[in-house]
């Protein structure tokens, strides 16, 4: 009995904390909105951080979408020989790159790369006392720090969206219509007639919500460390699987809105 | 009393970290234009009281007074009004690691002022000369030795001419050469820029030289306090032991 009371004790205790969270980062949100209106806006901090988050990120998301639309192609081609429909084989990459995989692969690289990096960077400036020093030279660190890091989120994950949906079918086109010699013609009108241009900007607007959570998750881990080294290295961990986590969990309710 | 700017005072301060009382009824008036050290233990709270002056941390209860306004019920644009009469040297200089030596020290100047670069720049090289470390412009903090960050530290926090500098610790760390240098930097800043200097420490040998006073943090009350005179004479059992390190004595070393 006294095991099942503290097993719902700390069930209880997990979902609080949770829901408190959630609480805490919205609250984040609405000071970040806040200070994204009052100028001035520091251009060079949002463009060095454009750069960071997405220039940077190309080429790892060069390399999972193209190889993602050519497993995709592969895995297809099985699956539609069985009833001669190779010519779907196109349509199929196309439409699961632009509505699914590119946003959310795309969207968890940049959290591996560049979400965890936002932790790691405010949470070294944490505890080693720079975010005060910013307080105390009155500098609010949300519109220093945390602003130009989301804008650039929210702007440069659909970008680098756009990117990996296009080598994704490339991708699939090379294995597609090269190497399983599918006809190339019939692969190509089938993309054209599927794929609506909706899919596409859906698939963008689901970027650039997985960006604002990546980056929004990131600096509230970061910002929040506690305790020297080890809370950096705890705080960059819980970024990279809470960003994850709701990402995927997003994605769902956005694809049940959206399509 | 003078109106000069520069003046604190803290009146009945509480303030507690869930059930640890940290200050509990402090009272303490800081003079402009004169330094006051405030010593105690480490973990004594001394770091908070002086997180409190600067209205990093909000007092339970009581009043911070600035210059006749109390901080501790100030909304946020009024704090960093107030915020800009204050430079603040962190214990390990809390440099942006980001920035070179030249860009940290015209951090504040480029934030809050419509200088133009040049001039920043002029300012900036006066600043390095005045801690010492001229021509350092270039070289990022990672390349710095612990005394040369605290250096450049000071020069940013001096940067925009403050009235009031807080010095978090600043010995802690160092050699005895270095310390000694830091010590001589903050007197000679202290007179040049005539600041008000908050400094705490518990580096013994260093408060009777860089203080006009002094001022003894014991169990979040301020227990003694005077010149430094006045406080090497003084009969207070728990200054002595802690000026002298002894292990016996009111206060308990576990």
């Amino acid at each position: 009995m006294g095991r099942i009371s503290a097993s719902m004790d700390s069930l209880g205790r997990m979902v609080i904390r949770n829901i408190e969270e959630t609480g805490k980062i919205l609250i984040l949100f609405l000071s970040v909105l806040s200070w994204m209106i009052r100028p001035p806006l520091k251009l060079r901090h949002i463009f060095k951080q454009m750069e960071f988050v997405g220039v940077k990120s190309i080429f790892v998301v060069i390399l999972t979408g193209t190889f993602t639309g050519m497993v995709m192609a592969l895995q297809g081609y099985y699956g539609f020989r069985m009833f001669s429909a190779e010519s779907l084989v196109g349509s199929t990459v196309a439409l699961g790159m632009t509505r699914e995989l590119g946003p959310v692969l795309t969207s968890l690289m940049v959290t591996a790369r560049a979400g965890s990096a936002m932790a790691a960077e405010l949470g070294t400036m944490r505890v080693t006392e720079q975010i005060d020093a910013l307080y105390v030279m009155a500098v609010n660190p949300v519109k220093h720090l945390i602003v130009p890091r989301v804008i650039a989120g929210v702007i440069m994950v659909p970008a680098l969206t756009i990117v990996s949906d296009f080598m994704g079918i490339l991708g699939g086109y090379f294995v597609g219509v090269q190497i399983l010699n599918i006809n190339e013609g019939a692969f190509v009108k089938n993309i054209t007639k599927m794929v609506d241009l909706n899919d596409i900007f859906n698939g963008l607007i689901k970027a650039a919500f997985f960006g604002l959570i990546l980056s929004l998750v990131g600096c509230y881990k970061g910002f929040n460390t506690t305790g020297g080294a080890e809370g950096v290295g705890k705080a960059t961990t819980e970024a990279v699987v809470l960003a994850s986590v709701s990402i995927l969990i997003s994605d769902y309710f956005l694809t049940a809105i959206m399509f | 009393m003078s109106d000069r700017v520069g003046m604190i005072s803290l009146i009945d301060v509480h303030k507690s970290f869930g059930t640890q009382k940290v200050l509990d009824g402090l009272n303490l008036e800081i003079e402009a234009g004169k330094t006051t050290v405030i010593i105690g233990r480490s973990g004594g709270g001394k770091s908070v009281l002086l997180k409190h002056i600067i209205g990093l941390l909000k007092p339970d209860s009581g009043q911070i007074i600035v210059d006749g306004d109390d901080i501790s019920r100030m909304n946020d644009r009024h704090l960093n009004e107030v915020r800009k009469k204050f430079g603040m040297l962190f214990q390990e200089a809390a440099l942006f690691d980001s920035m070179n030596v030249g860009e940290n020290v015209a951090f504040p100047l480029r934030e809050h002022t419509k200088k133009k670069d040049g001039e920043i720049r002029h300012i900036v090289r006066e600043r390095l000369k005045a801690v010492g470390l001229a021509g350092v412009e270039a070289k990022m903090p990672s390349e710095l030795s612990g005394g040369m960050r605290k250096r450049v530290g000071l020069a940013r926090a001096i940067a925009m001419q403050p009235a009031i500098v807080l010095f978090d610790e600043p010995t802690t760390g160092l050699d005895p050469i270095m310390t000694e240098a830091v010590n001589e930097l903050i007197i000679n800043t202290q007179r040049n820029f005539d600041l008000t200097c908050v400094v705490i420490s518990h580096d013994v040998q260093s408060i009777f030289k860089v203080g006009h006073k002094i001022a003894m943090l014991y169990e979040g009350q301020i227990v003694e306090q005077g010149t430094p005179d006045e406080i090497g004479a003084s009969k207070n059992p728990v200054l002595n032991q802690f000026l002298a390190g002894d292990l016996d004595g009111p206060i308990s070393v576990l």
